[in-house]
């Protein structure tokens, strides 16, 4: 089947919003080739779950794409257009499963080496995309905040090494309290600024007390979903005829209450279950959980506020082991997750600095309990080095 | 394989640029660090037939450089610190180049494959398929009339033990190479017990998908046969090792010392725990390889049958996505088919090797398959990439 082809009927199994919406735009979707459309379909199914800023780009993409004239939308869809699928893709049943129709375009597309044409054609859609419908700048500039180290006396490699020409050096901080600090500001920023899925707080380890009004994900607090869902994989893998695609097939049809996922709410439910299922690693270690949660709650949720506190994880061990997650405290390596944290704060950094406003943006690094920390905003100098008598909360105020 | 995402933030030229400059960047850090001179293709001709080195005697040794990494964690400046063998034993005396581009699919299994035949493969990268055109190991048997003990693949895991032979009509089944599972070995000798189990890690570009390792009386056999090695003697040298690329290196090693073979393909896959996001696993596996490649450039240097007669290629299957891609998570994965995870390196050192150059004129691992063809002596007829003129 192709888009020409889409009848209203064909959206009855979306969710219900998800569902109007699509309806409410078959027309345009008709129009569109069948390279891009589930690409679209795959954030629309979505839609009932989805956080507040990704409901308003969606809503806004299929404005836009409406709005625009018959030869204007082949314009925008022309490098789609130039892409060559087969009749077994045709076949599928993009409609209603656009995620796996998406999994099996990518391998035919790496097959026919159409790869860099698609890629080519993504970009340019994006570049236009974005030129027509900026992104709404945020209401207060971003502060990121990572929190590295914990449980490391001295590291054994240098710091804050990729961060540095971007901000200032702090050496002489204080540590006492710090960390209370710094989820002080963060609450603060909440209250001042109410906003669904705006602030948030991420914890590798066992979330510290927070402010009601903040967002917060663990790797602690997701210990039975985690557990929950390596019984299931050991179970799957036994099965025949099971393979890395039937596995990943299969996880993408998990539901949040397979986990035992039903306290937060239908959207952080949701999103906790895919930063499970789809992210790579954030079952068996804290430090790429802390990640991949910044990064995902960066792309999607676009918060204002954003406290990541990276986690010792667990020493690297047979799969098997890892996924049991029965290590205790001394099956940690506290000096290879500095590194992964040192990392991954800059990755956080990056992220930020892709979401609208990122020139006004502040993002600020704390080494847990020791008195370094780094600092990057507009009103403070870049490549810079400090060794005064200060605290975090001095620190943010000069950021602001 | 992940979707591509539908809104990178980078456009493609800029990341080609960026490539193009890590690759320049490179050339001059070698040229200064290493003492290396830029090369000219006018230099390079016939090499190996110059050396003086007899058909029969001549030798290779691949390594397939663990399994995906970046400019920035090896080459590039910031990266050299990981891989001090390479720059400051290797380097030195290779022929090195600093572009080498790969167009195909990047995922391990299939590159590897691609790598092997001299064309871009299309298989799927986690079935257990052979390659669809006949492997250098193929050519070399068929054409220089070489028995099976002469070419041998030491490869990581399950989904590379069909890599030494195609589908190919006129090629195919026992006429290519063996392939060596290291681990199966570990396995077969000691039924997986704990005390090996780090030595047995599979399959990372899945992380949760941990299938049961093979092992059975063949693998035995071939412990007794082809390694001469004794149960027992292989379970307490395993017991020293650290990781399945030591255990492969193990192996290589006996394979070298009790068959000598003439076409020796290394596929060492440590690299590749960077799927589990944790960035300091990663590096270390870098490390490890690095101190690998050394030891191994050290063993063909020392072993009569080996030194002075063998050319050893050192290249990744291709690198890993950049931090610059939103369609990606950096050193993670290598999904997004960027510039920079399809660009990477090659060295070649050895005989018929000019030593201290560097060449930044692209080439694709395709060419790997015709260059080697031209050392040994064997016409890679259905290969799509060239010679590599500066090598043969």
């Amino acid at each position: 089947m192709l888009p020409r082809d889409l009848k209203s009927d064909q959206f009855s199994s979306y969710p219900p919003e998800a569902g109007k919406l699509a309806i409410d735009y078959i027309g345009t979707m008709r129009q569109m080739p069948l390279s891009f459309l589930p690409s679209l379909l795959r954030e629309v199914i979505d839609f009932d779950f989805k956080f507040p800023a990704e409901r308003k780009a969606v809503e806004k993409e299929l404005a836009n794409l409406r709005s625009l004239p018959t030869e204007q939308l082949h314009a925008w869809f022309q490098g789609f257009e130039q892409i060559r699928l087969s009749p077994q893709l045709e076949q599928c049943d993009w409609v209603s499963a656009p995620a796996q129709f998406l999994e099996q375009l990518s391998a035919y597309l790496w097959t026919t080496h159409q790869v860099d044409a698609f890629r080519a054609a993504a970009i340019q859609y994006a570049d236009r995309l974005r030129a027509a419908v900026p992104p709404e700048p945020p209401v207060i500039p971003r502060l990121g905040i990572a929190v590295i180290g914990q449980g490391v006396q001295t590291p054994e490699e240098p710091i804050f090494r990729k961060l540095k020409p971007h901000g200032t050096y702090f050496t002489g901080i204080n540590p006492d309290g710090g960390l209370t600090q710094l989820l002080e500001a963060v609450a603060t920023r909440a209250k001042a600024h109410p906003a669904d899925f705006g602030h948030w707080y991420v914890d590798g380890g066992a979330a510290a007390d927070h402010d009601p009004r903040v967002t917060c994900i663990s790797y602690r607090g997701l210990e039975p979903a985690r557990q929950a869902l390596s019984v299931k994989l050991r179970t799957e893998i036994e099965r025949p005829g099971m393979g890395p695609e039937a596995l990943r097939t299969l996880l993408a049809q998990l539901h949040p209450a397979d986990l035992g996922l039903n306290s937060s709410g239908p959207v952080l439910d949701r999103f906790q279950l895919k930063l499970l299922t789809e992210g790579s690693g954030t079952q068996i270690f804290s430090t790429t959980f802390a990640q991949w949660t910044a990064r995902e709650t960066l792309r999607r949720a676009q918060p204002l506020t954003l406290l990541v506190r990276f986690a010792p994880r667990q020493r690297q061990k047979p799969m098997n082991e890892l996924l049991a997650g029965n290590a205790d405290s001394g099956d940690l390596d506290y000096a290879g997750s500095l590194i992964d944290a040192d990392l991954g704060a800059y990755y956080n950094w990056i992220n930020q600095q892709r979401l609208a406003g990122a020139e006004q943006s502040s993002f600020l690094v704390w080494f847990e309990n020791h008195g370094e920390a780094l600092a990057i905003a507009p009103a403070v100098a870049r490549g810079a080095e400090s060794n005064a008598a200060t605290r975090l909360r001095e620190v943010l105020a000069s950021m602001a | 394989m992940k979707s591509p995402c539908y809104r990178p933030a980078q456009t493609e030229l800029a990341a080609y640029e960026l490539a193009r400059q890590f690759a320049l960047g490179r050339r001059e850090f070698l040229r200064n660090a290493a003492g290396l001179t830029l090369g000219s293709t006018l230099l390079g001709s016939r090499l190996m037939a110059r050396s003086g080195i007899p058909n029969k005697k001549r030798k290779v040794v691949v390594i397939t450089f663990g399994g995906g990494a970046r400019d920035q964690e090896t080459f590039a400046p910031e990266g050299q610190e990981n891989i001090p063998h390479l720059m400051r034993d290797l380097i030195p005396q290779s022929t090195f180049f600093s572009q080498v581009v790969n167009r195909g699919i990047l995922g391990h299994y299939v590159a590897t494959a691609s790598l092997a035949t001299g064309v871009y493969e299309t298989i799927n990268n986690f079935a257990s398929l052979p390659p669809e055109h006949p492997t250098a190991f193929e050519y070399f048997r068929k054409d220089l009339n070489r028995p099976a003990s002469d070419t041998w693949v030491v490869a990581p895991s399950n989904g590379f033990n069909r890599i030494g032979e195609s589908s190919y009509r006129s090629y195919g089944a026992g006429s290519g190479a063996k392939v060596l599972l290291p681990k199966h070995l570990l396995t077969a000798a000691t039924t997986g017990g704990s005390d090996y189990a780090h030595l047995l890690h599979d399959n990372y570009e899945t992380p949760l998908y941990t299938p049961q390792l093979g092992g059975s009386e063949v693998e035995l056999q071939q412990l007794e046969n082809i390694l001469r090695l004794s149960v027992s003697d292989f379970k307490a040298h395993a017991r020293t090792l650290s990781s399945p690329d030591e255990l492969s290196v193990y192996i290589a090693r006996q394979l070298m010392r009790q068959q000598a073979p003439s076409l020796l393909w290394i596929t060492l896959h440590d690299i590749d725990i960077a799927h589990a996001g944790a960035y300091s696993l990663y590096v270390d596996g870098i490390r490890r390889t690095d101190r690998l490649c050394g030891e191994i450039w050290k063993t063909i240097q020392s072993d009569p049958e080996y030194a002075g007669n063998t050319t050893l290629f050192i290249l990744p299957d291709f690198g890993r996505d950049s931090d610059d891609d939103a369609g990606g998570n950096g050193f993670q994965h290598h999904r997004t088919g960027d510039a920079l995870s399809r660009t990477t390196w090659m060295m070649a050192l050895g005989a018929g090797v000019r030593e201290g150059v560097v060449f930044d004129r692209p080439v694709e691992p395709t060419d790997l398959v015709p260059t080697l063809g031209a050392i040994l002596g064997f016409s890679p007829s259905l290969a799509q990439g060239k010679t590599i003129t500066e090598l043969a």
